[in-house]
Order: C-alpha cells, then sequence, then structure tokens
C-alpha cells in the first residue's frame, strides 16, 4: 500500500503529540479503532473525545427525552467513547446521566467527570457526595472547580478526597477564556490533574499560553464548547465541506473542527454536547482515522474564519 | 460574578427550545382541564374590570390571587423546576404576589380600579382580553403543537400579562406595589424567551410597554 504524505505527515504528527490508538472495549471491535491520549499524572488513557451534557441533558423528568438521552449514551459507549462531563450547575442532567448509566448498565465504562459548584467551602464535599449519588456510581473519578468558584476553599478538599481514594482526579474549569490568568496561576502553582478550557479553529487565545503550560506542566486538557454551543456547525452548514477534509477522514464539519481540537498536542479530551444519536456516532468517528498536521491545521482555521 | 461584561443571555440558559416546550406540554397535559378553569376565571375578570360593581376590586384581586398561588406551586415548583435553577425562586416570587393580592387587595380593599372609560382603560382591556383569549393561539400560530399553548391563569406569561394590565388599572401608587412582580416576571420571561428565539418575546416586552404606558397615565 503506497503511503499518501498526507498519511506520513499526520501519523509523524501524532507520533510527536503522543497520540495512540486503542480499539474500543470487547464487543465493540467491529467500530474503527479510536485514539486515545494519556493522563499526564498516571499515563491512564482516555478516547480523545468525550461526551458533555450542558443543556442537552437537562431535559427534567421527561421519560420519552431521558431514554433519548440514555440511547446517546449508549451509543457513545458502543463507540468505545468513555469521558462524560457534567455539573450540578447543568439541572437535571446529572439525574440523566445517572438513569442512563442505569439503563445502559455502563457504569463500569465510562470515565465520570463532575464539577463542584457551590460558592460556599464547607458545602463542596456534600454537593460532591449528592453529584455521586445522581450519578449512582461508587465514585467519581474526575471533580473540577466549576469556573473557578470558591477553588481557595474546594482545591485543597478536593486533593484530600483524591488522596483518600474518594475521588481519582482533580481539576479546575473555565469557558470562553474567562479568567485564563487564574487558570494559569493555578496550574503553576497547584498539583492538578486536568484543566478545562474553550479552544476551537476560532477560539484560540489558549494556544498562546494555558495549552503550552498544561504540556510543560503535565496536565490533562478537557476542551468545552468545540462547535461554540452549535454556532459553528450552524454557520458551516450550508457550505461544501474542503476536498481536502477527506486526507484526515472527514465527511461533515463537525469532524473536520473536532479533529482540529484533538490534534493539538496538549488536548487530552473534547468533549461535544449532543442529545441526538446521529451526532454522538459522528463525533465519535473524528477520534479515529487520520489526524490533521500543522499545515493542514490552518487550513482548518482559514477554512473556519472565513 | 467575575467578567461579568463577557456573559450573554444565552450564557445563562439551561435547556434547549424543545425541552422548554416539552415541559410546557407535559404540564399541560398533567393539568387537563384546568385550562379551561382558567379561561373561566379569565372571563369573569373581564367581564367584572368592564362592569362597575362594589366588591370588583376584591373580587378581581381574589380571583388573581388563586391563579399566581397555582402557577407557583404546579408550574414553578412542580415543573419548571426540574429544568431551571432558578424556578423555585420564580415560585417564591409568585407566592409573594398572590399574598400581595389577598392581603391589600382582598383584605385590605386596595385594589380600586379606574374606569374602562379612563386615559389607557380601553388599552388595559384589549390587552386582558388578548393574554387571554388570543395568546393561547401563538402556539400553533408560531408552528408549535397545540399541547404546548400557554393559557391564563396556569401558565406564567398570559398570567402576567392579563394581571398587569388589569392591575395597571388600580388607582393610586398602590398599584405599582401590584405591578412590580408582574413586570418583573415580564422581564425574566423576555430574558429567557430571546435566546430561544421564541416569537413570543415580542408579546411579552410588547404587552409590557403597553402596560408601563397606561399605568403611567393620570387617571
Amino acid at each position: 500500500m503506497i503511503e499518501r504524505p498526507a498519511r506520513r505527515r499526520a501519523l509523524r504528527f501524532l507520533a510527536t503529540a503522543g497520540v495512540s490508538v486503542a480499539l474500543p472495549s470487547a464487543g465493540y471491535a467491529q467500530s474503527p479503532a479510536l485514539s486515545t491520549r494519556p493522563i499526564p499524572s498516571t499515563g491512564e488513557r482516555i478516547p480523545a473525545v468525550g461526551l458533555g451534557t450542558w443543556i442537552t441533558f437537562n431535559v427534567g423528568n421527561d421519560t420519552v427525552a431521558r431514554d433519548a438521552c440514555a440511547e446517546v449514551m449508549r451509543n457513545f459507549v458502543a463507540a468505545g467513547g468513555r469521558m462524560i462531563d457534567t455539573s450540578p450547575m447543568y439541572g437535571s442532567s446529572q439525574d440523566v446521566i445517572g438513569y442512563g448509566l442505569r439503563k445502559g448498565g455502563l457504569a463500569e465504562r465510562v470515565f465520570s467527570a463532575d464539577k463542584v459548584w457551590v460558592s460556599s467551602g464547607a458545602r463542596g464535599r456534600e454537593q460532591i457526595e449528592q453529584s455521586r449519588r445522581k450519578w449512582q456510581v461508587d465514585r467519581l473519578d474526575l471533580v473540577q472547580v466549576h469556573n473557578l468558584l470558591g477553588w481557595q476553599e474546594h482545591l485543597p478538599t478536593l486533593f484530600a478526597m483524591k488522596a483518600a481514594g474518594q475521588i481519582r482526579y482533580v481539576g479546575i474549569t473555565t469557558s470562553e477564556g474567562r479568567r485564563n490568568r487564574d487558570i494559569e496561576a493555578l496550574m503553576r502553582d497547584r498539583p492538578i490533574d486536568f484543566v478545562q478550557i474553550t479552544y476551537n479553529p476560532v477560539d484560540r487565545e489558549v494556544e498562546e499560553r494555558i495549552l503550552p503550560l498544561a504540556r510543560d506542566r503535565g496536565i490533562a486538557v478537557i476542551v468545552n464548547r468545540p462547535f461554540r454551543e452549535g454556532e459553528l456547525t450552524r454557520s458551516l452548514a450550508g457550505r461544501p465541506l474542503p476536498a481536502w477534509a477527506a486526507e484526515i477522514d472527514c465527511t461533515t464539519w463537525a469532524q473536520l473542527i473536532l479533529k482540529f481540537i484533538v490534534s493539538h498536542p496538549a488536548v487530552t479530551c473534547a468533549i461535544p454536547a449532543t442529545s441526538k444519536v446521529a451526532h454522538v456516532r459522528e463525533n465519535m468517528a473524528a477520534a479515529s482515522g487520520r489526524m490533521p498536521d500543522a499545515a493542514l491545521r490552518k487550513r482548518v482555521i482559514a477554512v473556519v474564519e472565513h | 460574578m467575575p467578567e461579568w461584561w463577557t456573559y450573554s443571555l444565552s450564557d445563562f440558559l439551561m435547556f434547549s427550545p424543545r425541552t422548554y416546550y416539552r415541559q410546557i406540554e407535559l404540564y399541560n397535559l398533567a393539568i387537563w382541564p384546568a385550562q379551561l378553569v382558567g379561561a373561566g376565571i379569565g372571563a369573569a375578570i373581564l367581564a367584572i374590570v368592564c362592569r362597575p360593581t362594589a366588591l370588583r376590586g376584591r373580587i378581581v384581586a381574589g380571583l388573581l390571587a388563586g391563579c399566581w398561588l397555582w402557577i407557583a406551586w404546579a408550574f414553578h415548583f412542580e415543573r419548571y423546576a426540574q429544568i431551571s435553577t432558578g424556578a423555585p425562586w420564580f415560585a417564591a416570587a409568585f407566592a409573594v404576589q398572590a399574598l400581595l393580592l389577598v392581603g391589600l387587595g382582598v383584605v385590605a380593599g386596595g385594589v380600586e380600579l379606574r374606569s374602562a372609560r379612563s386615559p389607557g382603560g380601553a388599552i388595559a382591556i384589549v390587552l386582558v382580553m388578548l393574554a387571554i383569549v388570543a395568546y393561547p393561539f401563538l402556539a400553533p400560530l408560531t408552528g408549535r403543537a397545540w399541547t404546548t399553548a400557554e393559557s391564563f391563569g396556569v401558565a406564567p406569561d398570559p398570567t402576567a400579562i392579563a394581571t398587569a394590565a388589569t392591575l395597571a388599572l388600580v388607582k393610586g401608587r398602590i398599584r405599582w406595589v401590584f405591578l412590580a412582580i408582574p413586570l418583573a416576571w415580564c422581564l425574566v420571561s423576555a430574558a429567557t424567551l430571546g435566546p430561544l428565539d421564541a416569537p413570543e418575546v415580542w408579546a411579552v416586552l410588547v404587552a409590557m410597554a403597553l402596560v408601563l404606558w397606561v399605568a403611567t397615565r393620570k387617571s
């Protein structure tokens, strides 16, 4: 088989980014191999595309909508996905995740990423325990301080919980470039495992300092709002996908954007939110196949910004 | 809130339009035929406001109080709270409005209404009529199912509009006490409907502007 230049470039780029591929869990071997990334603090590998739940999973007690979310989760896990991210701020999303995990028997397969979102440090543990119960899991894998709210009190609590084995990882989050200076300072000073930020072909401020710092400090990076809450994909919907997208196995704009994000060497996992099975399959396909090299990444920026 | 200027209304929207109207649909199905009771109460209020009688202020205040209390519990607390973290606060505000109507309107007799022929009176009456009769039609007119229609007495928006239009006719400065929560709700609702791209936002905003115009007319 003749290896095309784009493929060679992509493989070389991935090799330098510490990317490897892995098959989804047993029973789903028909799915394409997923690109996984190591969590620097432990080396544990997770697929490069996860599942966000902001807005999409806040459906209340509506059984029909809950079943639809459970189906999204089932398809996500079937495609090899692991990280599901939510927050107490997301209304009923935690309950809906718990419903989906129980219905699909998925609790053992997912990487649970939640947040603490309360200004009072004294109420942090209580909220985390409440979140765990809603997920219906033995312990949460990752707990992040949501938008740095009350981080001064919450971070010591989270580190203590990690030391006691009550959670596995500690993180901090922000979105849309807010409080990046505070984020940077915490990344330098505190032994956090994860940082969650906004990054996509349009919002690239984090490329300057946050992403390089994450690499230097060995901090895993979760990327939220990859599609700017759908704004990006909506604005591109009427435009034809460039022919070169096929060089990196993209058939949709969403995949092109996701591949741009997860091909950054500092990024661990992007978490697009969706309530549609077709979209979750489309998103998960972006975690497999060839990834863009530096030159193709520039072309993605140019075509999306155009 | 740090860097508050970087936030827009859509940043506070916690749910999709589909989820929002689905909650209204499930609520409508769960409470049917309470909508008919609400329409009956609306018709009664309209008739009472148009016909001067001795007890009309107390009766109108009592009927409105019942509607606000019902919405506080059945809609905001039981239903909307499933998807909105602000809903328990909205429930509390609606309950306070019901208490105000009972305390200042029914018990103290503070709802003394201007004549429908007074300045702005006709506009207020038309607004009440539109909120009761026309508002439910916004659902099918904007391409939604009938089951998502919002009707007076059980849904917050038409109830707040009809209440504000009625109470804009109250004599004296006390009307501003009665108007504060209904008008505040109109603002909150517009801040929700706007990011949802719901055309009803214009109905709410125009109604609010007209109520303010009526309320500031000299009796």
